[in-house]
């Protein structure tokens, strides 16, 4: 049980900045995730809390300690692996006690963890196994032991699951959560993908180019996202962007999308955007929020006529794709409205929840 | 009715071969087993003569008699050597000196390979490169220069190292150290640097990843550098010739040769006897752990 911080942590790679004077505050028992695409330094990150990476500079603190020169193996920590990383020659039993036996555990106290651990991963039936004889799951359910059982300060996982098939993946991330609400360790994980980092997370790290996007919630970052990296990012499908200018309209504003296409911005939004008026900006709207244009329409509703290009029916929903000066736009549209391609349809935005990118600094008004 | 059976009947001749794969592979068979038949037949060759003539006596070896065969089978000339003090005392020179030579290799071939694979360090590389760069260099040009350092380093302390077997223990290294340093840094860098990361975080330090993880998953690759550190030592001719000469340092190899010619007279008997009976503990030790020197040799191939 722990609190990690990291002050201005720099990592270089010779010549190569991967991760650029981040800051993060990781409360004791949270689960934290770091998300991003590859080559953010979200793994760089993972390894120099691990202290498997050194650091070029700032801090990094366990329960206010700082921990900087302290070497992997005294720093309590435990880490699951990609590829597992387990020790081939040894049994699951073996594997999972290697730790406590290096550290001269009493016997009966190994083995009262590691059933323990076992139990909690529904893995007793294996300890006796090597690990060449388990599949991708039960490997990784292995490393999980292995980290569990050492009952260490923080765990820390490096995209655990990306091995796995997809079946198994939500099985895993299922499991790993479950463990997570039973140990309440600290944990640190890291993954590409933002599925993972929004249904794992007590809050997520986004992380770009080296840099910390936003930190937040996953509903948080799903509905307020601080830049256009994090609302493009969060959220599948992804968010539409699309070139407009926001307008004077009266006492309002209009964001116009094209010369027949333009919204009345919202009036609890009108003070906001004000400073930005006449600007070139990025109006951003989730699939979601662009409906079928409902009878009982609700306010801050814009409706438009769309020409439908594609249409691919997913069952509960269907996506419908059309075009607004050019640029593709997806929407979510209920199955029975009838969609059909090459057809006009009415489509409603919901205002409530666009957004307006300032194209220069990518940050959402 | 009939169009029908003409085309059932057409069926067999507009068909594809089939079968081509197996004739492929067919064909593949004969010409490795005609190989390998070339090719063992002019390996065995030599050691099954020296197999015919060790059960001659010397005066059916001298006749003008069909050499492929014996007339007279006689274990004479093993019954002698295995009685002779000599020959038993190169047995034992070289049984001593393959044992710590072998153990001398492996203690400083693993950790140094593991050092150089695993622990980057400034240098570490060109060392790497230099351990090989030295494996290079064959013994008949180290011998000269290795000769001249003992002679004066006999000057500088009055210590004697030519003529003596134990010197053989810092000889033989010197051939056996960089090759088994390399491979075995090969059969490291084929162990996922996870591994050793999961070790570290488990709380093991340098040495317990060596001799936990490390030696354990690269024990194939540990075992065919053994074999090979033996039989550098058991079968290495030119270091003992040129600094071992009495009687009594002498090794398997050197001995047979220096001991049974006599002048001019060669005891093809007793030579091919002795170097039959030499030959013998790497073969059994081959044979023993072959299976694990094969997997040695194709570890890492496959993913586990």
């Amino acid at each position: 049980m722990a609190q990690v911080s990291l002050r201005k942590v720099v990592k270089y790679y010779d010549d190569v900045e991967a991760v650029s004077a981040i800051d993060l505050d990781i409360a004791d028992k949270e689960f934290v995730v770091l998300v991003g695409p590859s080559g953010c330094g979200k793994s760089t990150t993972l390894r120099m809390i691990a202290g498997l990476e050194d650091i070029t500079g700032g801090e990094i603190a366990v329960d206010g300690e700082v921990v900087n020169d302290v070497p992997p193996k005294d720093r309590d920590m435990a880490m699951v692996f990609q590829n597992y990383a387990l020790y081939p020659h040894m049994t699951v039993y073996q594997n999972m006690s290697f730790g406590l036996r290096l550290k001269h555990f009493p016997k009966d106290e190994i083995e009262r963890r590691v059933q323990e651990a076992a139990r909690i991963l529904d893995i007793k039936e294996l300890l006796d196994r090597k690990p060449r004889q388990l599949s991708g799951g039960q490997r990784q359910r292995v490393a999980m032991g292995r980290a569990i059982v050492r009952n260490p300060k923080v765990f820390l996982f490096d995209e655990p699951l990306s091995n796995l098939d997809a079946k198994l993946r939500v099985q895993m991330r299922t499991e790993i959560k479950r463990v997570h609400q039973k140990v309440r360790t600290t944990t640190v994980y890291v993954t590409h993908d933002q599925v993972e980092a929004m249904t794992l997370a007590d809050r997520v790290v986004v992380m770009n180019r080296g840099k910390i996007e936003q930190i937040g919630a996953p509903n948080f970052l799903y509905h307020s996202p601080a830049t256009r990296f994090v609302a493009g990012f969060i959220g599948s499908p992804a968010m539409n962007f699309l070139p407009s200018r926001l307008e004077q309209a009266g006492d309002g504003l209009n964001v116009r999308l094209s010369d027949t296409i333009a919204f009345a911005v919202p009036t609890e939004r009108v003070a906001r955007y004000r400073p930005s008026a006449g600007k070139e900006l990025t109006f951003g709207i989730r699939p979601e929020h662009l409906t079928e244009a409902k009878t009982n329409g609700s306010k801050n509703l814009a409706t438009f006529d769309a020409g439908i290009e594609v249409v691919e029916p997913m069952g509960n929903e269907t996506m419908v794709f059309f075009s607004i000066s050019g640029t593709e736009v997806c929407g979510r549209i209920d199955p029975n409205a009838g969609a059909r391609v090459n057809a006009t349809m009415k489509m409603a935005a919901h205002l409530d929840h666009m957004h307006l990118i300032d194209n220069a600094s990518g940050k959402v008004l | 009715m009939s169009t029908a059976t003409v085309a059932a009947g057409s069926v067999p001749a507009t068909r594809p071969k089939y079968g081509s794969m197996s004739r492929d592979r067919r064909w593949a068979l004969r010409w490795s087993y005609f190989f390998l038949v070339i090719f063992a037949v002019f390996f065995l060759t030599p050691p099954v003569y020296m197999l015919i003539t060790s059960l001659k006596t010397s005066a059916e070896i001298s006749a003008a008699t069909n050499p492929w065969w014996v007339y007279h089978p006689t274990l004479g000339n093993y019954v002698e050597l295995l009685t002779s003090s000599a020959y038993l005392t190169y047995f034992r020179n070289s049984a001593i000196v393959s044992v710590f030579v072998v153990s001398i290799t492996m203690l400083i071939a693993v950790p140094a390979a593991f050092a150089l694979s695993r622990m980057k360090f400034w240098g570490s590389a060109t060392l790497a490169t230099g351990v090989f760069l030295t494996y290079l260099i064959p013994e008949t040009l180290l011998f000269l220069p290795l000769f001249k350092m003992f002679a004066t380093f006999n000057e500088w302390t009055g210590i004697e190292l030519i003529n003596r077997w134990w010197v053989l223990l810092l000889l033989y290294p010197t051939l056996s150290v960089p090759f088994c340093t390399w491979i075995m840094i090969g059969y490291f860098a084929s162990i996922p640097k996870e591994l050793d990361e999961a070790a570290l975080m488990d709380g093991a330090n340098y040495r317990q990843i060596l001799l936990r993880v490390f030696i354990p998953v690269a024990l194939p690759g540990l075992i065919a550098a053994t074999i090979f550190a033996f039989t550098v030592s058991w079968a290495q001719f030119l270091y003992p010739l040129a600094f071992t000469t009495s009687q009594d340092q002498l090794v398997l190899p050197v001995g047979i040769i220096t001991s049974l010619i006599k002048g001019d007279v060669f005891n093809w008997g007793q030579i091919m006897t002795g170097a039959l009976l030499g030959a013998a503990p790497p073969l059994i030790i081959y044979a023993f752990l072959m299976d694990y020197y094969i997997a040695g040799l194709t570890a890492g191939a496959t993913k586990g």
